[in-house]
């Protein structure tokens, strides 16, 4: 079942001519774990934008296409109704926290629903749990590390329980165990919750062992949709610039030495296993 | 040359940074500095162009105690990348900005004009000489920022962070341009906690963690030990840990490059047909 | 940036911490009103020493005393003038007729010159315990509680937020154009103000970057979804508010009864008997 659909998908930013995405479709069906990914400028942060009403209902700009989130069409919904089924969590933490202490900040978009206290109690003290970060609660954000900021963003949106959650490089100004912590908190949502993940990033290295569907986009238009397996030793993905993990890359290497391992590897223990294999057999 | 000479920093808020560092980066050294976020590392580097003064301790940079000088002239010599662009851009034009530094350090028209031209050039943003860096792409507006400082031509170039926030074709691209800059005899020290990057680059890296070097020594040499990388919450480069699987299987485990892991393993399953 | 510092909120809990703020504001506000209503150097040392048990309860003695040292220089101030002021026009004073010559009126011109600053330092010791104690927090929950529009309260607690990274951010910057040979205290007076554009403009670009970002993120997160926001916390009155309630209106009713009825001795009366 689809939860996201866009059809020929064009958007121009106002004030400009070129268009920022071109004719993209893509679908996203329930409970997926899609990594977004492409070189910088390709379009990514604006096709987010898309997904919960950013554009056009913030934006402006000219959009055309269909687009169809969680049932609803973006353009005759505004922002806040999107916002009970699509979270967007952004790249830099610092910017999308403005209370005085953590919790307070998670129960922003529950404020804003006129939830009642008691509930909302509730409801927070659950989002801070699942990020794994209640002791943190009476915290000011100003005193957190960048990936703690980033996992109480991520403890905002998900407080308001949506069906999708879109991140947009929440990890690119983290340090590898940071980044590491956030993949697993999102995973654990995706698998355990059943919410629909679409993550942007570039170090493929990190994510891709969580994702089931890969989408390379360039110069504002879908170049590439497959699993990581095939996204990873596709020449196209290459030439495009994206990241190949080593541990595909090493697969690869071997492979042009005329040496194939059974299978594509997308992480070291994959790599590990197969070339285990190999050697004792030889 | 940079000698640090059992360095402490404290911070007026009371945080002790560093405590007890000692070093000497030599000329055409390439240094990677890495460590947790917290670790003391960008504080480390600071104390290299002055923009922080040792609590205690000294550094001489080329025989000359950092206390006795002021920042300016420090920069001179040491270059300081920082880690976001946008922290330093505010010309009008990109040629401008790069001016900047040029005029605060006295130089003659000509060589400004000269100068630009070649820093325009070397960072491959000449197209873009009279365009505002506030236009530019996140890329092209770190490629600007460092343009503006090596035109001066330091002997020492301090990046912090340089690979945070990049995609993959310009990471590639600035690896490659750090390394050539290496080449020609500059000293480049840069912070990060990039493992693959560094495992590509494979400079001198010290580890630091609670404001203290843990250790010093080849990327080859710490990369591939996770003991001593998991003091300081890093974990080793991909290749790496594919070997340190196989460890038992008699490979060698100090590998961090894929190119020569691919050719230890063709020799492995070569001898053996 | 050490400027910043007395803005950076902390969350501190103590008896006086826990206090309502409204009800806090109304103790000080009475504090205010009797400091007014008497000019007299002994009622208004007995007022100055009415907060004193909040800063210690509250245990910010050490912050109340430098807001006190700060308000040291506008205190002689007040001193002087009124000094001179009374020593030029000595004929509004009681008990003194002009010229000023005799021991007995030089002291009656200090003791009312002492009071009137010390009117001033009472003031500037009730509502900095006010402040210290609050946290900002509890202060834009307190305003929205008074009917203040939700968009004022959130404004204003989001600026606090904000303070302790925009002072980062602005030292980051100055470091920055420092590492490019940026002096800022050489040059005239006209030059060092032009000096400060290379941070200003990248503050400033930032900030408004930073408010887009905040603007996007809040729009995400349902702002305006309902005409009515509940709220997470509530400010509700405890025992110890009514205390303090009570504890405020006796003392203000004391003030206005002895106002009314005695007359407060000066000091020099007191003292030439």
């Amino acid at each position: 079942m689809s939860v996201i659909e866009t059809r020929d998908l064009t958007y121009t930013y106002p004030g400009v001519t070129k268009p920022s995405i071109e004719e993209v479709s893509v679908t996203i069906n329930k409970g997926d774990f899609v990594i977004l990914t492409g070189p910088s400028g390709c379009g990514k942060t604006t096709l987010c934008r898309c997904f919960n009403g950013l554009i056009p209902h913030f934006y402006n700009g000219d959009l055309e296409g269909k687009i169809e989130v969680a049932g609803l069409n973006v353009v005759d919904h505004q922002i806040h109704q999107i916002a009970r089924h699509v979270g967007l969590v952004f790249q830099n933490p610092e910017n999308q926290l403005f209370a005085l202490s953590v919790e307070k900040d998670v129960a922003f978009g529950l404020e804003n629903f006129a939830m009642p206290r008691d509930e909302m109690r509730k409801r927070v003290d659950w989002a801070l749990q699942m990020a794994g970060i209640s002791e943190l609660s009476e915290r000011p954000p100003h005193e957190l590390s960048g990936g703690q900021q980033q996992r109480v963003a991520i403890a905002s949106v998900l407080a308001m329980q949506p069906d999708i959650m879109v991140l947009d490089e929440p990890t690119s100004f983290l340090d590898p165990v940071g980044a590491e912590k956030i993949f697993e908190v999102i995973n654990e949502l995706n698998k355990k919750l059943g919410i629909t993940i679409i993550l942007v990033e570039h170090r493929l290295d990190l994510a891709a062992k969580y994702a089931n569907h890969v989408i390379v986009m360039n110069k504002g238009k879908i170049a590439l949709t497959g699993s990581p397996r095939e996204i990873f030793t596709s020449e196209e993905a290459r030439l495009i610039g994206v990241g190949i993990p080593k541990a595909t890359k090493l697969y690869q290497h071997l492979k042009k030495h005329g040496i194939r391992l059974k299978a594509v590897p997308v992480t070291t223990e994959e790599t590990a296993d197969l070339l285990r294999e190999i050697l004792k057999n030889d | 040359m940079i000698e640090v000479k059992d360095l402490y920093y404290t911070y007026p808020t009371g945080l002790e940074a560093l405590k007890g560092i000692s070093l000497t980066v030599n000329d055409g050294e390439f240094l990677a500095v890495m460590g947790q976020n917290g670790a003391g590392k960008t504080t480390l580097v600071k104390h290299f162009n002055g923009l922080l003064k040792p609590t205690k301790g000294e550094i001489l940079v080329d025989g000359v105690s950092t206390r006795d000088v002021s920042v300016a002239q420090l920069a001179r010599n040491v270059g300081f990348v920082f880690q976001n662009p946008d922290h330093q851009l505010f010309s009008e034009t990109v040629e401008e900005e790069i001016v900047f530094a040029l005029r605060n350090f006295g130089f003659e028209k000509a060589v400004i004009e000269k100068q630009v031209d070649w820093a325009l050039n070397l960072l491959d943003v000449t197209q873009y000489r009279k365009t505002s860096p506030f236009m530019l792409s996140g890329g092209e507006r770190k490629r600007v920022a460092l343009a503006s400082i090596l035109a001066w031509d330091p002997q020492v170039i301090i990046l912090d962070e340089p690979t945070i926030g990049q995609d993959h074709q310009q990471k590639e691209k600035l690896q490659q341009f750090i390394l050539q800059l290496n080449a020609q005899k500059k000293t480049v020290i840069v912070v990060t906690h990039d493992v693959e990057f560094v495992a590509e680059c494979s400079p001198r890296v010290i580890l630091m963690s609670q404001g203290k070097i843990v250790v010093d020594g080849t990327a080859k040499k710490i990369l591939t030990n996770p003991k001593v990388l998991a003091q300081a919450s890093i974990v080793p480069p991909q290749i790496t840990q594919i070997f340190l699987e196989l460890a038992d299987l008699g490979l060698p485990t100090d590998v961090i490059d894929v190119h020569e892991a691919t050719k230890i393993l063709l020799n492995r399953l070569r001898k053996r047909s | 940036m050490s400027v910043f510092e007395g803005f950076k909120f902390r969350k501190v809990s103590s008896v006086v911490h826990d206090l309502d703020p409204r009800i806090k504001f109304f103790f000080v506000s009475v504090l205010f009103v009797m400091a007014i209503l008497f000019t007299k150097l002994l009622a208004l040392t007995v007022l100055f020493f009415i907060p004193l048990p909040f800063v210690f309860m509250a245990k910010v003695n050490r912050q109340w005393l430098r807001s006190l040292r700060g308000a040291a220089f506008l205190a002689i101030f007040i001193f002087a003038t009124n000094f001179i002021f009374g020593y030029f026009s000595p004929a509004s004073f009681q008990g003194i007729t002009p010229p000023v010559d005799t021991l007995v009126e030089y002291l009656v011109l200090l003791e009312r010159a002492a009071a009137m600053t010390l009117r001033f330092v009472v003031l500037i010791a009730s509502f900095s315990v006010f402040f210290l104690t609050t946290s900002p927090d509890h202060l834009g929950l307190a305003l929205q509680q008074s009917r203040i529009p939700y968009e004022f309260c959130f404004a204003f607690t989001t600026a606090v937020r904000f303070v302790p990274v925009l002072a980062d951010e602005a030292q980051t910057i100055m470091d920055a154009q420092k590492a490019r040979g940026l002096e800022l205290e050489r040059g005239n007076l006209l030059k060092r103000v032009k000096n400060y554009i290379p941070i200003l403009i990248p503050l400033i670009v930032n900030a408004i970057r930073r408010s887009l970002e905040l603007a996007e993120s809040m729009e995400s997160r349902a702002w305006g979804a309902s005409e009515k926001r509940t709220n997470l916390y509530e400010l509700k009155l405890k025992r110890a508010d009514y205390i303090l309630v009570l504890i405020s209106v006796l003392m203000l009713l004391l003030a206005v009864y002895v106002w009314l009825y005695v007359s407060i001795p000066s000091l020099t009366t007191l003292l030439s008997l």
